[in-house]
């Protein structure tokens, strides 16, 4: 299977400042450092590692909403790494985010309707209103939200809710590809399985290819196909995801994987027979 | 728990009410508790359950004129809710302390770690700044601060998440609390510093002999470090339990909710994860009966009236739980549950037919 994105040899370093008025150069944080993927269609590759990894950056470096200091990204086969203007604009359509923050990624003053209508509005689609309402309801109905809640705001929304419109509005161009920045990660347990549940269904449904950047390894554990470890901007583990956490190879991965708390449910004996 | 004479603390039929423009909202409605020294009690509970406004009464934090707060709160005998603000401020800190979520915004941004420290440690006691300052470095030692003795200069944004942490409970544990309350002491970390700082806790409840409440709405969190958990729903404490019998035998179908909506690391890939359906209810106009039948799978027609009390479950006074359902139904129940049935086959399994639409 060709994969859908490739990275090859990617670099990103942000400079670190010093200084409020006249920023002085102080030296240069390799975010991401060197990293090698790909992801095939319909495939769900799995980011994790600690706080300041890195694997947030190469998210955004995937779908281009950073630009990489060096290295190349593929999509559908072709370079795209120097994609400008109207080229970058079509790639968006077929590559989506899903964001952390349901309530920092919605615009407060914007009804829900509006906001998963404003992917058309940016891309000139659907310009007949009647069209647009349609479609923005039949997303709104497609993520488990009740469509006739259009004209409401974010803040008359649980977080799941919020994050049900974020997931809303991203699937609404159609992408091929969804890469979604730990997105349960604000949400109480009971709705973090809602979101998982409407993900994989979404997935399955649409035939998605996913980047599921997560810390939480059990939720990674449940989605992913691939998972890729990160530490320090760079890969150190990458595997199939019963391997993974089957047999982690990587001295990081082992730490990462005993730091979990465990349920001892059944007083210890698990149910992993059935 | 057995509800000795010597409980450290005793919270008696707690309800706490926040009066605000569209009604009163019942953050608590009669929550009660006991613990001994040198115990951790376990609060778990999605948002808005009540876990911290729980936390927060205790420590008097949650007065005002907006308030209205019934029951009891007993710290060695000593009652809380009626004691004076001068009283309080004698309390907080030397007899009960909180460490809270986000050290970053508990800190002050302009003061250095040691300042900090050694004002909580002269707000209690009369002692001058070079003692105060060395009975900061020592705290710092205390929670394993590496390097403190150049830390203690430190200002917070130069130590990382799980150092401002460690800082944060030093600071707590500056005058010798008899009860340290976590209010979600590590949710703002990653997974390896939270472990380091849940073992840290665990022992320090130890070599200290405190009393120690942890609330989280992380199920594993609670697991790894407290004696008895309490789950919280709408107010309420609705199952409470020794941790490996709540875990062992949940009772509650809240818990089981709580359980089998959780990803596990030893369940079997496949295994789907089952929501709970629904959403935390209104606290201003809570469901009639059990509140929480109408997220319920196994509500009955008779749980949308009758209000089911906590009550020891048959055969294990140290378990109770707040449900209309017959301890032999829910037995059943959960085995199926545990064995990764849906609700739907748990239900027809254990003989309950599905309750006709309301």
């Amino acid at each position: 299977m060709t994969p859908l994105v490739e990275v090859d040899r990617l670099v990103k370093r942000f400079p670190l400042t010093r200084g409020v008025v006249f920023q002085r150069r102080v030296g240069v944080v390799s975010a991401v450092d060197d990293v090698t993927l790909a992801v095939a269609e319909g495939e769900t590759l799995g980011l994790v590692g600690e706080t300041g990894c890195g694997k947030s950056t190469l998210g955004r470096l995937m779908i281009q909403l950073l630009e990489p200091t060096s290295g190349t990204i593929r999509f559908d086969g072709e370079d795209v790494t120097t994609a400008r203007g109207a080229r970058l604009q079509g790639l968006r359509r077929e590559r989506q985010m899903v964001f952390q923050d349901p309530s920092g990624s919605l615009n407060p003053r914007r009804t829900i309707g509006a906001i998963v209508a404003e992917p058309f509005a940016i891309h000139g689609l659907l310009r007949d209103r009647d069209e647009r309402r349609a479609r923005v309801q039949e997303l709104l109905e497609q993520v488990g939200l009740n469509p006739e809640h259009y004209n409401r705001y974010p803040h008359e929304f649980s977080g799941g809710q919020r994050q049900r419109v974020g997931i809303a509005r991203a699937i609404a161009l159609g992408p091929r590809l969804l890469v979604a920045d730990e997105p349960v990660s604000a949400l109480d347990v009971s709705i973090q399985a809602q979101i998982v549940a409407l993900l994989r269904d979404l997935r399955d449904r649409l035939g998605l290819t996913l980047v599921l950047i997560s810390h939480d390894l059990a939720v990674v554990r449940h989605l992913c196909d691939r998972v890729a470890v990160m530490r320090a901007g760079a890969i150190v583990e990458l595997a199939p995801v019963d391997e993974l956490f089957e047999a982690p190879q990587h001295p990081y991965t082992c730490e990462l994987l005993a730091a979990i708390p465990r349920l001892p449910i059944g007083g210890g004996q698990s149910s992993s027979s059935t | 728990m057995s509800a000795g004479a010597e409980a450290l603390l005793r919270v008696e039929e707690l309800r706490v009410g926040f009066a605000t423009g569209d009604g009163v909202v019942q953050a608590l409605d009669g929550v009660s508790f006991a613990l001994e020294r040198g115990r951790t009690l376990g609060i778990v509970g999605e948002s808005g359950s009540g876990k911290s406004v729980a936390a927060l009464t205790v420590m008097g934090l949650t007065r005002g004129r907006r308030t209205h707060v019934e029951g009891q709160v007993l710290l060695d005998g000593e009652e809380l809710l009626g004691a004076t603000a001068e009283r309080l401020r004698a309390l907080r800190g030397e007899a009960v302390a909180m460490v809270f979520q986000d050290p970053l915004s508990a800190l002050h941004p302009f003061y250095r770690i040691g300042a900090q420290l050694s004002e909580a440690v002269r707000a209690h006691r009369d002692v001058d700044r070079a003692a105060a300052r060395r009975r900061a470095l020592e705290l710092l030692e205390l929670v394993r601060l590496p390097e403190a003795s150049q830390r203690i200069d430190a200002y917070p944004h130069e130590l990382s998440g799980g150092m401002r942490q460690r800082a944060m409970i030093a600071m707590a544990l500056a005058n010798e609390p008899r009860l340290l309350i976590a209010d979600e002491p590590t949710t703002a970390l990653d997974v390896t510093v939270q472990a380091q700082i849940l073992a840290l806790l665990r022992t320090l409840r130890d070599e200290l002999g405190m009393a120690m409440i942890l609330i989280s709405h992380d199920l594993g969190v609670v697991a790894e470090a407290a004696d008895e958990i309490a789950v919280m729903y709408a107010g309420r404490i609705v199952e409470q339990a020794p941790t490996q019998r709540l875990f062992a035998a949940p009772q509650h179908p809240y818990t089981w909710g709580l359980l089998t909506s959780t990803p596990r690391l030893d369940a079997p890939r496949g295994a789907a994860l089952v929501p709970i359906p629904g959403r935390p209810p209104s606290l201003i106009h809570p469901p009639s009966g059990c509140r929480f039948h109408p997220r319920c799978p196994y509500a009955r027609e008779e749980h949308r009236r009758v209000d089911p009390p906590l009550a020891p479950v048959p055969g294990t006074p140290a378990q109770q739980v707040a449900c209309l359902l017959p301890a032999d139904v829910r037995g059943a129940l959960w085995r199926r549950l545990a064995a990764g049935a849906t609700p739907d086959e748990a239900r027809s399994a254990a003989g309950l037919a599905p309750e006709p639409a309301a």
